[in-house]
């Protein structure tokens, strides 16, 4: 009987390897359809990694906040947030695409993923003949438009009412950036070239996210004002530092970390593995960045600003997001290099007049338009040709045709979303209006919005916070070690506690 | 009685508490605080901007002792917290009328500070 017990084991393991076999057999899936589902789910990597950037956009701006502010911006990230993620789905993805129309589509309002992909290329252009699941794509468009509504806030910190915030939030994301984003990425009149010129090329969205959201922010600066205290009676600019260095640090570690699905993920597929190549280029820039404005900063200041740095992989990251799917490895540090020197140059000279308390109209705005420029000059043939939008650079063509699309591209761009933002806020500030009182603005956006403070034990004194909260014990007869007469311990002497006193 | 308030550099401490702990005298309150004098203050470059922070970090030490004991105290504060540079602080000597200890309820001179053998764990 023993004897037969490994030949049945044998038996019941080959049947065990025999039943994957026998399910492909039967599911037989297509070479296309395993193509689509391997994109699909890069494309949700991707996707994931960039919704983390939200934590990194909450470290960078509480850390650059003095701490009286530092609570206010995790409910800022988080209903923003939402209120992105409601009104996208709802408006903004069949505004950006839902149709092949010059200015918007009109298709996949409250998308129903249900449909099958070959029903979805006729609602979503982008994916006709295959593709990516529309939730993918949908989810992945999102999470850009919630990055690009985060950079609207880091300029307006420490004095703007959490309404405008809200109000701003809706039509942001369910109006403003879906159709710039349609015009661009989703097949709209910049796209399939304007005024004659070539398509424009942005590949995950130096313009699209970087540029629209930053422009966002210098239409809520100039109605909004500096915060108090920020330029003495000369009207020279004072310094109001930020509470933690380190926070930023870690802001800008996970924004780094969240291009590579940024820029990586805007192949929309992985079966060439092109992605690879994309990531590469943006840690070469980003890395280029750092490096440019480190310099900058030191040769300007004689110091090596901490924020600073950080600024400078924001801008390394934001200028090679255009190009990133456009130009060969050797072109990502320059114009790396370039946007780190920008940014340092740019935070400077806005620092003068205008108060930004992130850098985010330089990091993002100056370092966005530089990106998009530049990608009009180092575009590559063989890279134009893969992506199938406009002609190369002026560095390899000698054509000034593509670097015009560019310009005109940016100039569009911030005219439009700079007019109806500088509406809404108008309005706003005209109705429930934009900013808090000197007083509020003295007290804190914590207490004042939110009634409770990020850092309680920083602003309530310990012993108003109950007898409970009072800290380390004072009578050692409590922790059974200080002194061997547990309860008599007021009375006994206890050698080498020389620490207590009075 | 008097107390005496010192206004010293904040790494002094340590020394200051340790002899006048083996000299007796254990009774001591402290205060961080800021404050300014002839030392000039430290400049913060921020993004370009500057920011000058005149009140710099100080120690404050208080201690309350018999009249005939105060030139002892003061005498150890001097002898750790002088550096000789600009910025080492002041001692101030107030009269004190009264000394209650809350424990016990007794009052005058002998509840100022410990002798070695009453010394216990507050």
């Amino acid at each position: 009987m023993t004897s037969r017990l490994p030949l049945a084991l044998a038996l019941a393991a080959a049947a065990l390897l025999a039943l994957p076999a026998l399910a492909l057999a039967q599911d037989e899936p297509s070479l296309t359809q395993t193509t689509s589902d391997l994109d699909t789910t890069w494309v949700m990597v991707s996707a994931l990694v960039v919704m983390f950037m939200q934590a990194g956009f909450a470290f960078l701006e509480i850390g650059f906040s003095r701490a009286k502010n530092a609570g206010a911006g995790i409910a800022k990230i988080l209903t923003n947030f939402s209120i992105a993620g409601l009104a996208y789905w709802a408006v903004g993805f069949a505004l950006a695409f839902g149709g092949a129309g010059a200015i918007a589509g009109t298709e996949g309002f409250f998308l129903n993923v249900s449909m099958d992909s070959a029903e979805a290329g006729g609602v979503i252009p982008l994916l006709e003949g295959g593709g990516i699941n529309p939730a993918a794509l949908l989810f992945f468009q999102f999470v850009f438009c919630a990055v690009s509504l985060a950079i609207v806030w880091g300029t307006t910190l420490e004095r703007i009412k959490f309404g405008a915030y809200i109000i701003y939030a809706v039509v942001f994301s369910a109006v403003i950036y879906p159709v710039l984003s349609h015009w661009i990425f989703g097949g709209g009149f910049l796209s399939q070239g304007f005024l004659g010129l070539p398509g424009m090329q942005d590949f995950a969205g130096s313009t699209v996210v970087h540029l629209i959201g930053a422009t966002g922010a210098f239409a809520a600066l100039l109605l909004l004002g500096p915060r108090r205290g920020k330029y003495g009676p000369d009207g020279k600019p004072r310094a109001i530092p930020g509470h933690s260095m380190p926070l930023v640090g870690l802001g800008v570690l996970i924004l780094w970390l969240g291009w590579f699905g940024f820029n990586g993920g805007s192949t929309l597929g992985a079966a060439d593995g092109r992605f690879a190549e994309v990531a590469l280029v943006t840690n070469l820039a980003a890395a280029a960045g750092v490096i440019g404005a480190t310099i900058t900063i030191y040769a300007l200041g004689r110091t090596i600003d901490i924020g600073m740095v950080g600024n400078g992989a924001i801008a390394g990251l934001v200028g090679i997001t255009a190009g990133s799917g456009y130009v060969e490895f050797w072109a990502a540090p320059i114009i790396g290099l370039a946007a780190g020197v920008i940014v340092v140059v740019g935070v400077l000279a806005i620092e003068k007049k205008l108060d930004d308390p992130v850098g985010a109209l330089s990091a993002h705005g100056l370092a966005g338009v530089w990106g998009t420029i530049a990608t009009g000059l180092f575009t590559s043939d063989r890279l134009a040709e893969a992506n199938g939008v406009g002609e190369a650079g002026l560095f390899y063509s000698g054509s000034f045709a593509q670097l015009g699309a560019q310009v005109v591209g940016v100039v569009v761009a911030f005219v439009v979303v700079f007019t109806v933002s500088f509406a809404v806020f108008y309005a706003i500030k005209k109705t429930i209006g934009l900013r808090v009182t000197a007083e509020q603005e003295d007290a804190g956006l914590d207490i004042v919005e939110h009634g409770m403070y990020g850092y309680p034990e920083q602003f309530i004194p310990l012993p108003e916070m109950g007898a409970a909260s009072s800290g380390p014990l004072a009578r050692p007869s409590l922790t059974g070690t200080g002194s061997p007469a547990t309860g008599e311990s007021s009375r006994s002497t206890t050698p080498g506690r020389e620490e207590v006193t009075v | 009685m008097k107390m005496i308030v010192a206004y010293v550099r904040p790494e002094a401490f340590e020394p200051i508490r340790e002899d006048l702990l083996a000299a007796g005298f254990p009774s001591l309150t402290i205060d961080e605080v800021k404050g300014s004098g002839r030392q000039r203050g430290v400049t913060e470059r921020y993004r370009g901007s500057q920011l000058t922070i005149n009140l710099r970090p100080k120690l404050k030490i208080e201690c309350v002792v018999e009249t005939d004991q105060v030139s002892l105290v003061t005498e150890t504060i001097l002898r750790h917290a002088r550096t000789g540079d600009v910025g080492d602080g002041k001692i101030f000597v107030l009269p004190v009328e009264q000394a209650i200890r809350v424990r016990t309820g007794e009052s005058g001179q002998e509840v100022l500070q410990s002798h070695e053998s009453k010394e216990v764990p507050a």
